[in-house]
């Protein structure tokens, strides 16, 4: 049970406070409700240099990182289709620089050209170090837009092609900033040794006197329901050949997103997991092979990959593994199967809350999907699930006409 | 806009003196294994972690330290590999293997109301595997495919190279895996390996989290009477050999976008004297985000993601290391602008204000690294595996408070000069 108290600000500014008495940090995440999917198609990646740029100075705060470094902190962010999450932790002695740091950087950026102009060339050089100078490192850049014709999630946060993170203006900078930035937009948690009062008042101190912003409102095309199967096939220099299978899937919200997670779980996780003893194990066709969720708020992915074992023809590979598939289409599971999931998935999520980093990152994002406290449902909601239920949802997902398919071959 | 507040101006800096850390309750098992017991946190779960002197310094022949390890919960005497991992997901344990160059070490994270359940099984895979034959295969394949691919990443391949060049080929921390290696170990290999080095006598266990009450009793019903035999015979690795090689490295990728460059040399662990105040150089350097290296190479001139700095502390040994990956057009203004860097500290002195920043900053990172029972477990296991205690932490903080200057460049002409650094290329 994680307790929280929750607050808003007159300007929409909602601040969630965690009061854990055992760590001696503060954790302080700010989340903003912008993500790549909120991008142009032909200015994508955005959103995750934008995130690069909040550390280039806010308005009065020439250098983010020093002052927070002088009092011991660290602080990093993160990027996804939905979100743009930032975080830090510091002694608890020193919060107030927390404060002040982020309410600068949610106030107005220095807007600071060559901040703009290296952080491009670090962008850039990201996109190669992680997408093109690693094996298979491409694939995700080929998959999402096979799977999504429509939705902006068809492109992965850092972006399509680096012509469109190097295009990037500071005229763009600003717009997106004044969009996206503002009190309404975000989600503010603070964890640690705290006191609630305090909180309040340093909130108001800090946050209260920035204007609310003009009220965006998220205009996003839905995916068209994929009605054949698609495919793709590329050679590469790799030495071995690996599948990827995406299957459109619910959205984070729908009842049955808790049921869809658990399927992937009995495909894919730990070494008693089907795919793993089946196909790695028994059948020895696969070296590696997971399933799991993209993750998104939206209607996402559900994906299954595996590299190949070097001799076997993946055609034969990906026969065994629809069959697997099928099975779970055709035949009840047994209870024991689902209480094994369940029984890891309720570890995980206690395990999750060890570290106060992730209890405040989590907390921001239950708040985003709709409440805080969905955080302590979430074991009783995977614990509602049926074996029926994920008969169901394996009928709806493993539809040959709802899956996208990547065929990365080796040269 | 609210004029009260002057946003200019950085809210009250309070110093960081001194952190507390409890120390360990430590018992010893009927076998002589000692326990390390930190009772803390706000959930009810547990990490047990059984460390073994039987790191890749120990191996006899390559690759066979990881495998053994990799295989403790792939067959036991009354258990198959199916139902081992069965149980440990049934029960939502996790079960944790980690090899590095001095240990290997078998991890169980469980919730401790399924304590119980796990004991029996978690007791076999550390005192009764049996290393099967297929499984064996099963891993050794997939063990190659990803050595292989790996092969593909430059950033890889410069850490596997590294250690080879500084310590040199025949050392025990200079040892690399090749692909032939593959073949040339059988799981009777790891069968001997586990009866030489799996012993009571090269094992420390550490408990952390919310412990439950009889955890002492039951460590030693399950763990306590772990095989002990002085008898065996045992492979001696060799320390003090010296890297009679010493030369710089380019190993071409033609294809590659990116370039891995690691520049460094040989050094001490954290047993010697000067090992605290190049930690702190080292941070200077490249140890944090604000770092002179992050600051120049990727701040001012965005020719990386990321470049750092770090210093490795071994059992026998040690070595400083700076490594990044950039864009092959920019490998050689990077190599220049480190060893600028690297001069830079050696003439001049270093601001009191960037010093007193880092002793903040290094000072914060301890206290950040105390978050939670199991972060506290690592503290600790990092300090006992050197036969240090808990106390180490204070008086690295009190070193660090007084830290000058003058000493540390004393340091940096003392241990970073030019000629004394090797590099290391792998790409363009």
């Amino acid at each position: 049970m994680i307790n929280f108290d929750k607050f808003s600000l007159e300007n929409g500014l909602c601040i969630i406070v965690h009061q854990d008495k055992s760590t001696p940090i503060v954790a302080f995440n700010v989340l903003y409700d912008v993500g790549s999917k909120d991008e142009k198609p032909d200015k994508t990646g955005f959103a995750h240099l934008f995130e690069h740029l909040m550390f280039g100075g806010s308005i009065n705060i020439p250098k983010y990182d020093q002052p927070l470094q002088k009092v011991g902190g660290e602080n990093n962010a993160f990027t996804s289709s939905d979100i743009t999450n930032y975080y830090l932790t510091l002694p608890k002695q020193n919060l107030e620089t927390a404060f002040w740091l982020e309410s600068d950087r949610m106030l107005n950026l220095a807007f600071n050209k060559k901040s703009l102009d290296v952080q491009k060339k670090v962008v850039i050089e990201e996109f190669k170090q992680v997408f093109l100078n690693q094996p298979y490192g491409d694939a995700w850049l080929l998959l999402r837009p096979l799977a999504f014709k429509v939705h902006p999630y068809q492109w992965t946060t850092i972006g399509k092609e680096i012509s469109h993170i190097s295009d990037a203006t500071m005229k763009d900078v600003k717009v997106f900033y004044n969009t996206y930035y503002n009190p309404e937009n975000a989600i503010v948690v603070i964890g640690g040794d705290v006191d609630l009062n305090q909180i309040k008042k340093l909130s108001q101190k800090w946050f209260g006197s920035i204007p609310k912003g003009n009220g965006q409102q998220r205009n996003i095309t839905r995916e068209p329901v994929q009605i054949s199967a698609r495919e793709e096939t590329v050679r590469r220099d790799v030495p071995a050949d690996a599948i990827y299978k995406a299957f459109h899937m619910c959205s984070r919200r729908n009842k049955n997103y808790h049921a869809t997670d658990l399927l992937s779980d009995i495909l894919s996780n730990g070494d008693s997991s089907r795919l793993f003893q089946q196909l790695v194990k028994k059948q020895k066709l696969f070296t590696d092979i997971s399933a799991f969720l993209t993750g998104e708020i939206e209607e996402g992915l559900f994906v299954i990959t595996g590299k190949i074992l070097k001799g076997v023809d993946i055609k034969i590979a990906e026969k065994s593994l629809n069959k697997e598939l099928s099975k779970l289409i055709n035949h009840q599971l047994k209870e024991s199967e689902l209480q094994k999931v369940k029984n890891k998935v309720e570890a995980a999520l206690v395990f999750s809350e060890v570290m106060i980093l992730n209890k405040v990152i989590n907390l921001a994002y239950m708040e985003l999907l709709g409440d805080a406290d969905l955080i302590n449902q979430e074991v009783k909601n995977y614990a509602k699930v049926t074996t029926q239920q994920i008969k169901d949802v394996a009928s709806t997902i493993f539809d040959k006409n709802n899956c996208s398919t990547l065929y990365y071959l080796s040269n | 806009m609210d004029k009260s507040i002057n946003r200019k101006k950085q809210p009250t800096v309070l110093a960081i003196q001194s952190v507390d850390l409890q120390g360990p309750a430590i018992i010893k098992l009927d076998n002589g294994i000692p326990v390390y017991f930190l009772k803390n946190g706000t959930q009810d779960l547990l990490k047990i972690e059984v460390v073994f002197e039987a790191g890749l310094a120990n191996q006899p022949k390559r690759l066979i330290s990881s495998f053994t390890n990799k295989m403790l919960s792939e067959g036991t005497s009354s258990y198959t590999a199916y139902e081992i991992a069965e149980k440990l997901d049934y029960f939502g344990a996790y079960l944790d293997t980690i090899v590095d160059k001095d240990y290997a070490s078998i991890t169980l994270y469980c919730l401790n109301k399924h304590l119980d359940n796990l004991f029996p099984v978690f007791e076999e895979i550390i005192k009764a595997p049996v290393f099967p034959q297929n499984e064996f295969q099963i891993l050794l394949n997939k063990a190659k495919q990803d050595f292989i691919i790996n092969q593909q990443k430059v950033k890889y391949r410069a850490s596997l190279n590294f250690p080879r060049l500084i310590f040199g080929e025949g050392h025990p921390y200079g040892q690399m895996a090749v692909l032939s290696d593959f073949k040339k170990i059988t799981h009777l290999d790891l069968k001997n390996y586990y009866h030489t080095r799996y012993h009571a006598k090269y094992s420390k266990i550490f408990v952390s989290g919310k412990l439950p009450q009889d955890l002492d009793k039951n460590l030693n019903k399950y763990l306590g009477s772990l095989f002990f035999d002085e008898n065996q015979s045992d492979f001696k690795p060799d320390f003090s050999l010296q890297n009679k090689k010493f030369e710089n490295l380019h190993i071409p990728i033609n294809k590659a976008v990116q370039s891995a460059i690691w520049i460094g040399k040989r050094l001490f662990n954290k047993l010697h004297p000067d090992f605290i105040g190049m930690q702190f150089l080292n941070a200077i350097l490249g140890g944090y985000f604000g770092s002179r290296l992050m600051t120049s190479i990727r701040e001012d001139k965005g020719y990386t993601y990321g470049i750092r700095s770090s210093l490795a502390s071994l059992r026998m040994d040690g070595y400083i290391y700076i490594s990044t990956e950039v864009s092959t057009e920019y490998a050689d203004l990077t190599i220049t602008e480190i060893h600028k860097e690297i001069d830079k500290l050696r003439t001049d002195l270093i601001p009191t204000q960037e010093i007193d920043l880092v002793k903040n900053f290094f000072l914060g990172q301890l206290i950040r690294g105390l978050d939670g029972p199991f972060a506290i477990h690592d503290k600790l296991k990092a300090v006992v595996l050197y036969d240090l205690d808990i106390k180490y932490y204070q008086h690295l903080i009190d070193r660090i408070m007084k830290i000058s200057p003058e000493e540390l460049r004393i340091l940096a002409n003392k241990y970073l000069s030019k000629e004394s650094l090797i590099e290391l290329v792998v790409g363009k």
